[in-house]
């Protein structure tokens, strides 16, 4: 081999525990050629998920009512009647990941023993962030805090004997400053350290079942050690399937909920009116764009747009640390990661809560939320995380993206909150939610020069989880295949596009169906608590 | 004329190969030269392998298959690109630097209308490459 280094091939990447499986990847593909387009698609999975987000959508046009009422009541039924295993469940891949950080596991490296990095750490965390959650950290970055603040403030109401605040735990009613680190605790409990663990067991996972036990890269490969060689046939069909719905719908709806947003934003700014018409040209203007970017590729395209938004995000928050006030959010944001530290055990505690309004609407929603959303983020991340040791892993997934979390809520969230108690400037308290930034940055100097920063970062936020969302869409329907065809990634991409123009188009649809994926959250929890035990199965293979 | 001569080759459908290798060998053998067979490959298991290594050891044994075959010297080169697909030309034009090939034979489809928007690999390399590109379609003309 010595002489293959000089022309380029990489070494080695030696010791790794290669599954033995008669499985070949591709194996149950479908190959050809419609036209002049190739494709390469996985059969059944390709055509059942397709056709699955199909019927979904006529039956929502058809019968918009029952739609909505089927989809809410499975979504109350959901967040209500399981919060305790949400909350449960989001507390043991926390745990587990700290455990694999200090574990002797923690020293498996992804892709065998001497693999080398695929992406630098700035190109990595970009990507990952911008997967993971950029999106949410503009809209919910100034209002989340906000919320409950005020809600604590407020303090407890009840009504016999059931709780009607919204306040988290028992609220700080009346004193202001407990009310504000409160509130900035449990914002930073649903941003912090327990979705980021829901996407590392995901992409740990995934990149450990495919770099290292040689297994293709769709959802299914992590059951090998639970399901065995069953895991190629109908219940692999049924994850990888449940997989492609969700994140599919997950991220139209997003889009489509995105576009309103995105609108509301420039007619703020601009005076632009708010339309259909707008938001179908938003909505097709954000898919033309994650269409060049898919076709540039990971490192041409998506790479590039998540450093260009990690770049402009990180001058934004120096922008609003600096214009602001700057010491009071520096002493606040050490104030507020020990608020955190000593509310999250009460936070994180499933069962026998009083806060139920707080504890079901807001965590139990997020924790379902994050995870029907962790198919698509962790498998993201995986793709790009080949190469690095597991501790590495869960520290840059877990640690640091939960660390710029709260900087960025402390700094947002926190100058918000300043301009409510101190300056009495109520304008961003007032606003509906996606204009909340704006007119927190408004009363900043510069606010024309920032706001437009605001509207592209979200913009381009949008365009990189479209772009990513179809790469992984594509592997999934492709069997595993990174090399499908192009015209199937251009598939994926212009159909989320389509499916969110139609839902937006019809009144109510995007609610009703944004319910029902955030309901998938729940078999998906079960499994990614199966995946934690595949994790820790394979990793004790690996060192063998 | 020529020493080294590199052909791109896709394992995974090589009946889509054609008369390239064809072509290729016997130029080779022509010129005394050597033939160089590249291949792109990501580092996730693929339908041909489960890690880089193995794409590369498999690549190597077609290469020694080949020069056996036509009696010239031949040799494998792997490269690992993130997004094959849309890493591929840049992967391409680099190998060509990378095994100071001099000439290039590559297989390409009959252009279709898909051409308007995905130029073909081989039509990217002809364009951008420093040596000469011959482009074999399998067609009427033999």
């Amino acid at each position: 081999m010595s002489d293959m280094d000089e022309q380029g091939i990489p070494a080695p990447e030696g010791a790794a525990d290669i599954i033995e499986t008669e499985y070949e990847i591709g194996q149950d593909n479908i190959d050809g050629q419609v036209g002049p387009f190739g494709f390469d698609i996985h059969n059944p999975v390709f055509l059942v998920s397709g056709l699955a987000v199909v019927a979904f959508v006529f039956y929502t046009l058809a019968l918009p009512e029952q739609a909505g009422s089927v989809f809410n009541w499975l979504f109350g039924a959901v967040t209500k009647g399981f919060d305790w295993f949400f909350l449960g469940a989001a507390n043991i891949f926390v745990l587990f990941c700290l455990y694999l950080i200090v574990s002797p596991l923690g020293s498996v490296r992804l892709g065998g023993a001497d693999a080398t990095p695929d992406y630098t750490y700035v190109g990595w965390f970009a990507m990952l962030f911008a997967a993971g959650m950029g999106i949410g950290l503009m809209f919910y970055g100034v209002s989340e805090p906000m919320s409950h603040f005020s809600s604590a403030f407020g303090g407890v109401a009840s009504e016999g004997g059931a709780r009607t605040d919204w306040a988290p735990l028992g609220g700080a009613g009346g004193d202001e400053a407990e009310a504000i680190r409160l509130g900035m605790a449990a914002t930073i409990f649903h941003w912090g350290l327990h979705p980021w663990a829901i996407y590392a067991v995901v992409a740990l996972a995934l990149a450990l079942f495919s770099y290292n036990k040689g297994l293709p890269l769709t959802i299914r490969s992590a059951f090998y050690p639970i399901l065995g060689e069953r895991v190629w046939g109908w219940w692999g069909h049924a994850i990888d399937t449940l997989a492609v719905f969700a994140t599919l719908f997950g991220l139209a709806t997003s889009l489509g909920f995105g576009a309103t947003q995105a609108n509301a934003g420039l007619s703020e700014l601009f005076g632009i009116p708010i339309n259909d018409t707008v938001e179908v040209l938003l909505i097709s203007g954000i898919t033309s764009v994650a269409l060049i970017s898919v076709l540039r590729g990971l490192d041409g395209g998506v790479k590039i747009l998540s450093e260009i938004n990690m770049g402009l995000a990180f001058l934004l928050l120096l922008f609003v640390l600096i214009a602001g006030p700057t010491l009071a959010i520096l002493s606040g944001f050490a104030d507020y990661l020990v608020a955190y530290v000593e509310y999250l055990p009460a936070l994180a505690n499933p069962v026998g809560r009083e806060d139920v309004n707080f504890m079901q609407g807001w965590t139990s929603f997020y924790w379902a939320w994050w995870i029907s959303w962790s198919p698509f983020v962790g498998m993201f991340i995986a793709r790009v995380s080949r190469g690095r040791s597991v501790r590495e892993f869960v520290i840059c997934v877990l640690l640091i993206p939960s660390m710029v979390c709260v900087l960025w809520m402390s700094v947002f969230g926190g100058v918000a909150i300043q301009q409510v108690v101190q300056d009495g400037y109520t304008a961003a308290q007032d606003a509906e939610l996606p204009l909340q930034l704006f007119k927190m940055l408004d009363a900043l100097p510069l606010a024309g020069i920032t706001s437009l920063i605001g509207i592209v970062l979200v913009i381009v936020f949008f365009v990189t989880s479209s772009d990513s969302g179809s790469l992984v869409i594509d592997t999934i329907t492709a069997g595993g295949k990174v090399d499908a065809p192009v015209p199937q990634r251009v598939f994926w991409c212009v159909f989320e596009g389509a499916v969110a123009i139609v839902l937006l188009l019809s009144a109510g649809g995007l609610a009703s169906l944004q319910s029902m994926v955030i309901s998938t959250g729940l078999p998906f929890t079960v499994v990614l608590l199966l995946m934690c035990f595949a994790i820790w199965r394979g990793l004790r293979a690996e060192r063998g | 004329m020529y020493t080294r001569v590199m052909v791109p080759v896709d394992l995974a459908h090589k009946d889509k190969l054609g008369k390239s290798l064809e072509v290729a060998a016997k130029l080779a053998a022509t010129f005394g030269a050597e033939l160089v067979f590249v291949g792109v490959t990501s580092a996730l298991p693929g339908s041909l392998a489960h890690t880089p290594d193995e794409y590369a050891r498999k690549l190597d044994a077609f290469a020694a298959e080949q020069g056996a075959a036509h009696g010239v010297p031949a040799r494998g080169l792997a490269r690992i690109g993130h997004d094959v697909i849309a890493d591929l030309d840049a992967a391409l034009l680099e190998a060509v630097g990378e095994t100071g090939a001099d000439l290039v034979v590559m297989q390409s489809h009959v252009p279709n209308i898909t051409d308007y928007v995905w130029p073909s690999h081989g039509g990217h390399l002809a364009r951008h490459a420093k040596v000469s590109v011959l482009i074999v379609r399998d067609g009427k003309e033999e």
